[in-house]
């Protein structure tokens, strides 16, 4: 089991937000999580993502608690589409690139300059290779999300977390994504698990549908 | 150049360049984690330290590293109890501060010694006191660049950064330990109604200047330690205040970017 996660249940200040929530996912699935605003997906990416802390029932990756399998385990994450955030943070594409392959240990510090090979071709099967030296508020929302797909893909995760990838970015854009997504699931067996409130539709490769209502996540 | 001879302005272009290394590379962090204010809260913080220091009769400086950590810790203590609203930490450790300040100045003594930390008095450093700065400056310039790539990572993607494997509560710990270590030796220099400004702007003309965020740190520093020499030189000729005519020089430069950017548009 790649994902686990037995009786979660969350509350704000008194308020439940998720309660007794039970979801599997094998390896090679390609999980899609649907819900209205507040209808609790948000606090359950939050949960996975260790930004939150469960009151009770238990999240495990690869059966480890997942607090554990950050930067072990290989967890991709792609971030939801945020151009009024990205807009004026100075960076370049390849700066954001290279945290794609960042490590913890002392000695990465000094050999991430010789994986730019790596990164650009990673870019390239988005299509984004040219855009290397871009500040990354430069690129329109549905290039800047195409970066950040190359960005987690380029450390060869085998569990990717994507949160409403979509939002803001035009159909040709999301069947790119939805085509790069299907490939990697298919021949890599990379698990996917994909939050989001439209366009799922799209995601063809699919094959675990899942909708947060009131708290409850419930299999489709 | 006869500014040079004097010990005491040796003294603060030492202390002036080395503050104009450090504030920018705490101030990206800063500014791209949208805590613009925290600069303010530690500054005015540091002031009871300041007060509280001429009190006892120790080392002022001194005082305000001791309050400047205890704000700091107070912040991140806040922020953990009520992690939506982290910004309301900063505004409590702020009154705090300014309401200690302004009790204890009133026990002081040397009510001019107290005032001289309100916009610095960079030419008046002593050997201790510079020591005291270069010893902080070389402590935050290398964290700051064995951390590099973390507080790039956290500023851009917190939560990327926490799957990959960075120490992003570790990391945002130590990382409030040195700014408040770098606004307390720097509110003795340029003042403590002012030491904000230095930690913004150099970092806000970078981020007009330059794409990257090595280019955006590197412009920074340049900003910082151009307008402290200019200000120091024009302080002294002009007899104007250095702290002030080092911050009003950045704003200076920032508008100057801003119009020719704008320009080129």
């Amino acid at each position: 089991m790649v994902i686990e996660i037995k009786n979660l249940a969350f509350c704000y200040t008194g308020v439940p937000v998720l309660e007794n929530v039970n979801l599997g996912l094998e390896e090679g699935d390609f999980a899609i999580l649907t819900g209205e605003n507040g209808s609790g997906k948000s606090t359950f990416l939050r949960l996975l993502l260790g930004e939150l802390r469960a009151q009770t029932g238990s999240i495990e990756v690869y059966g480890e608690d997942i607090s554990k399998c950050f930067g072990r385990e290989k967890m991709g994450y792609v971030p939801q589409n945020s151009i009024s955030k990205n807009q004026n943070f100075p960076a370049t594409v390849e700066e954001i690139m290279m945290t794609g392959i960042y490590k913890p240990s002392f000695r990465a510090r000094f050999h991430a300059k010789k994986e730019k090979e790596r990164l650009k071709e990673a870019l390239r099967e988005m299509e984004m290779d040219g855009f290397w030296k871009s500040r990354i508020g430069e690129l329109s929302g549905g290039q800047q999300q195409r970066v950040m797909l190359a960005r987690a893909l380029v450390g060869n995760p085998r569990l990717l977390i994507l949160d409403e990838p979509t939002t803001g970015m035009d159909t040709e854009s999301v069947k790119k994504l939805a085509a790069v997504l299907e490939k990697r699931n298919r021949e890599d067996r990379l698990t996917v698990l994909m939050v989001t409130h439209g366009n799922s539709g799209l995601f063809k490769g699919a094959n675990r549908f899942f909708r947060a209502e009131e708290g409850r996540i419930t299999e489709e | 150049m006869s500014i040079l001879q004097y010990g005491f302005m040796q003294r603060a272009f030492i202390v002036g360049i080395l503050l104009a290394l450090i504030t920018p590379c705490i101030g990206i962090t800063i500014v791209l984690k949208r805590m613009s204010m925290i600069g303010d809260a530690l500054s005015h913080s540091s002031l009871a330290g300041v007060a509280l220091g001429l009190i006892l009769g120790i080392n002022p400086v001194a005082g305000a590293v001791v309050t400047c950590i205890i704000a700091a810790l107070g912040i991140e203590a806040i922020r953990k109890n009520i992690p939506r609203y982290s910004e309301v930490a900063i505004s409590v450790v702020m009154s705090a501060g300014i309401g200690l300040a302004g009790i204890l100045s009133g026990f002081v003594e040397n009510g001019a010694g107290f005032n001289s930390f309100l916009f610095g008095s960079i030419v008046s450093i002593s050997w201790g006191e510079l020591a005291l700065v270069v010893v902080i400056s070389v402590l935050v310039l290398g964290a700051i660049l064995f951390f590099y790539r973390e507080l790039f990572y956290i500023g851009f993607d917190e939560n990327a950064a926490r799957i990959s494997g960075v120490k992003v509560r570790n990391i945002n710990f130590l990382f409030t330990i040195l700014t408040a270590l770098t606004v307390s030796v720097a509110s003795r220099t340029v003042g403590t109604l002012i030491v904000s400004s230095m930690l913004v702007v150099p970092v806000a003309c970078g981020m007009q200047m330059a794409k990257s965020y090595r280019g955006t740190l590197i412009c920074g520093i340049i900003v910082a330690v151009s307008t402290t020499i200019a200000g120091l030189f024009l302080s002294y000729y002009a007899g104007l205040k250095p702290g002030g005519t080092i911050v009003l020089l950045e704003v200076v430069w920032f508008v100057v970017v801003m119009i020719v950017k704008n320009v080129n548009k």
